[in-house]
């Protein structure tokens, strides 16, 4: 098993690297020099909160975690809780019963922060867009400073959005 | 199919095993094992049902806030989606009462939970770290699904069916086109029934094989999390490689598969299942060899058999505790009849049998796989409905248990419908296991049964 795996890694060509989407990447740059936040590193801790998906994108973040994708080698890793986050992740459709979790959850959280809608739902409502029982996408809630879009986004494209992130606030 | 009509009384006192209860506008809806049945409202109520099948009581709660009706003789005061908001937009701490006792305090987690998942409230009673009483309160990511799929026809409406849970999205997209052709009258083409099926069996193997992973990893051994994590992560590879999308959403419509398995879709399939079939007996060896790993699994998150049985659960909770069923099998669907299904079965109850049962179906799925790819069958994959009327139940088995859809159609359009989440009969086991561990049991007694948030907040 070991030494099949061995002589498949010797013989198989390597992946191109990730890349950030430049033109994400500076239009999220221009917004960080309007803003004024005080730099924070490149290694980022991201506290997720879904406020109505389907779970869908919850499955494809976790996705992002696994030895494939392996997120946490750009320097990005979930966290538990808000207070440690540099990054509040959205996922889901704003549902009516979750706004105020959401709103807690920004409070608990220090400045300066990157929210990310991930997601179609999140995005804009996705398919449940117009529905009496939401309010629309997170930004109808909180103000989102980079949307994701997909139903739903497969890890490498989460995970090309947070580079861009990255890429526009170390650049 | 046409419901039985009850009288108020018959309807209170039918027997048999209860699997959901809704309302449409003028009539309330029972569907058990032996049948579907439907009393009218009288001013909007029904009686209740909860009193004898406690399972009815979260399908009561949603008649309440979906639609307006009230359940007469509840004993739960409760509710599933409407909780209070303030005017001011705030949602103040839902009150709960403790259990009684001395040194008994509370333990309040959510709506926003430490990991990557949906949202939900929990509020545990505890004494020490036992844990004396759960109550689970949901409805956080309530969508008004049902609403929106009314008034649309049965293709616009399935990818709102196959949102429902998307851990599921197969299984539900399926079972609403199986109620859909079964209001129209219509069967799919040979090859998309095969079709269907290998999505389906793809979508079990992927729950599985990354849930088995969590509820290892939660025990400290994240080398198995990290190894059943990557199998997940060939089996949604190959998934997208066959169907276009690692989830297979929006594959499956009324009528048949939205399009034909792709070139190298199968090879990579059947790549996928084989690497995880040569690496599974030692992954297993390593659940089965480490006294710590069992000493955190075994006796639990008991569910007893007679519990599993009050609440007509489903899925590996139930096979886990001697309850032998499965809706491949019974009430039965293809192409299932033809390929001799095996059902695993365990009577422990406990999250160690769970996983066991998981495990087992890993290799069934495998099975099934392989024995359709190898046969499929040429022609069509798809048929249009009619634009007719009719009513129709659909059942499809998720990895978590039987998705039960009904629906009403008229001249091709949806003016009615419900779904019924094998999780709506799971949560209160989830309530009820938790009391038989620690706190610190919690996320592997909750991982092992997985109940879906979305699936039970519409
Ligand atoms: S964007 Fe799609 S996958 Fe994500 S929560 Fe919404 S419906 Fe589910």
């Amino acid at each position: 098993m070991v030494w099949m795996t061995l002589a498949q890694h010797l013989l198989s060509k390597p992946r191109p690297p990730r890349r950030a989407s430049q033109a994400t990447a500076a239009a999220l740059a221009e917004r960080f020099t309007n803003l004024s936040a005080v730099k924070l590193g490149r290694s980022l801790a991201i506290r997720h909160v879904a406020i109505g998906s389907c779970n869908g994108c919850e499955l494809e973040l976790r996705a992002t975690q696994n030895m494939i994708h392996d997120l946490t080698q750009y320097g990005l890793s979930f966290t538990p809780s808000p207070r440690h986050a540099d990054i509040l992740l959205i996922t889901g459709v704003a549902a009516r019963n979750m706004a105020e979790a959401l709103r807690q959850a920004r409070a608990a959280t220090p400045d300066p922060v990157f929210t990310i809608a991930v997601g179609d739902c999140a995005v804009d409502g996705g398919v449940f867009k117009g529905s009496p029982a939401i309010t629309g996408g997170a930004d109808s809630i909180l103000p989102i400073d980079l949307m994701i879009s997909g139903c739903p986004p497969t890890p490498s494209q989460i995970i090309e959005g947070l580079l861009s992130l990255i890429e526009a606030h170390a650049g | 199919m046409i419901p039985t009509v009850l009288s108020a009384q018959n309807w209170q006192t039918h027997q048999g095993e209860f699997i959901a209860l809704w309302t449409d506008a003028t009539k309330a809806y029972a569907l058990y094992n032996n049948g579907l049945f439907t009393t009218n409202l009288t001013d909007g109520t029904y009686p209740a049902l909860s009193p004898d099948h406690p399972g009815a009581a979260w399908f009561e709660k949603l008649s309440t806030d979906l639609n307006g009706h009230k359940p007469d003789g509840i004993t739960h005061k409760s509710t599933a989606i409407e909780h209070f908001i303030a005017p001011n937009g705030t949602t103040p701490w839902p009150d709960m009462p403790p259990a009684l006792g001395e040194g008994v305090h509370q333990m309040a987690v959510g709506p926003i939970h430490a990991g990557i998942i949906e949202p939900g409230h929990f509020r545990f009673s505890i004494i020490g770290e036992k844990v004396l009483k759960l109550e689970a309160r949901l409805g956080y990511s309530h969508k008004g699904t049902l609403a929106l799929m009314r008034g649309k026809s049965p293709r616009n409406a399935a990818r709102f069916a196959a949102r429902i849970s998307g851990d599921a999205t197969v299984a539900h997209s399926l079972a609403f086109a199986h109620a859909t052709e079964a209001a129209l009258e219509i069967t799919p083409p040979p090859r998309a029934i095969q079709l269907r099926a290998v999505m389906a069996e793809l979508e079990r193997m992927a729950n599985h094989t990354s849930d088995i992973g969590a509820i290892a990893g939660d025990a400290g051994f994240a080398f198995l999390d990290a190894r059943f994590a990557w199998h997940r992560e060939s089996l949604c590879a190959a998934a997208s490689a066959a169907f276009g999308h690692r989830l297979m959403m929006d594959m499956v419509i009324p009528g048949g598969i939205a399009a034909d398995i792709k070139t190298p879709g199968p090879d990579v399939i059947l790549g996928a299942i084989s690497a995880l079939d040569a690496e599974l007996p030692s992954l297993t060896r390593v659940f089965e060899d480490y006294a710590s790993l069992q000493d955190r699994l075994i006796g639990t998150g008991h569910i007893s058999a007679h519990l599993a049985n009050r609440y007509a659960a489903g899925g590996f909770v139930a096979r886990a505790a001697g309850r032998k069923v499965d809706a491949r099998s019974n009430p039965g669907y293809a192409p299932y009849d033809v390929l001799e299904l095996s059902v695993p079965m365990e009577t422990e109850g406990d999250v160690a049998a769970r996983v066991r049962i998981r495990l087992a179906e890993l290799g069934e799925s495998a099975r099934i796989i392989r024995t359709l790819l190898s046969s499929l069958q040429d022609g069509a994959i798809a048929i249009a409905p009619p634009s007719g009327s009719g009513m129709g139940i659909g059942v499809a088995e998720s990895f978590r248990g039987p998705a039960w859809h009904w629906i009403n159609i008229e001249s091709g359009q949806i003016t009615d419908i419900f779904i019924a989440d094998p999780s709506t009969l799971h949560w209160p086991l989830v309530e009820h296991a938790a009391c038989t561990s620690i706190i610190a049991d919690f996320p592997l007694i909750n991982k092992s049964i997985n109940a879906s948030y979305s699936g039970v907040d519409l």
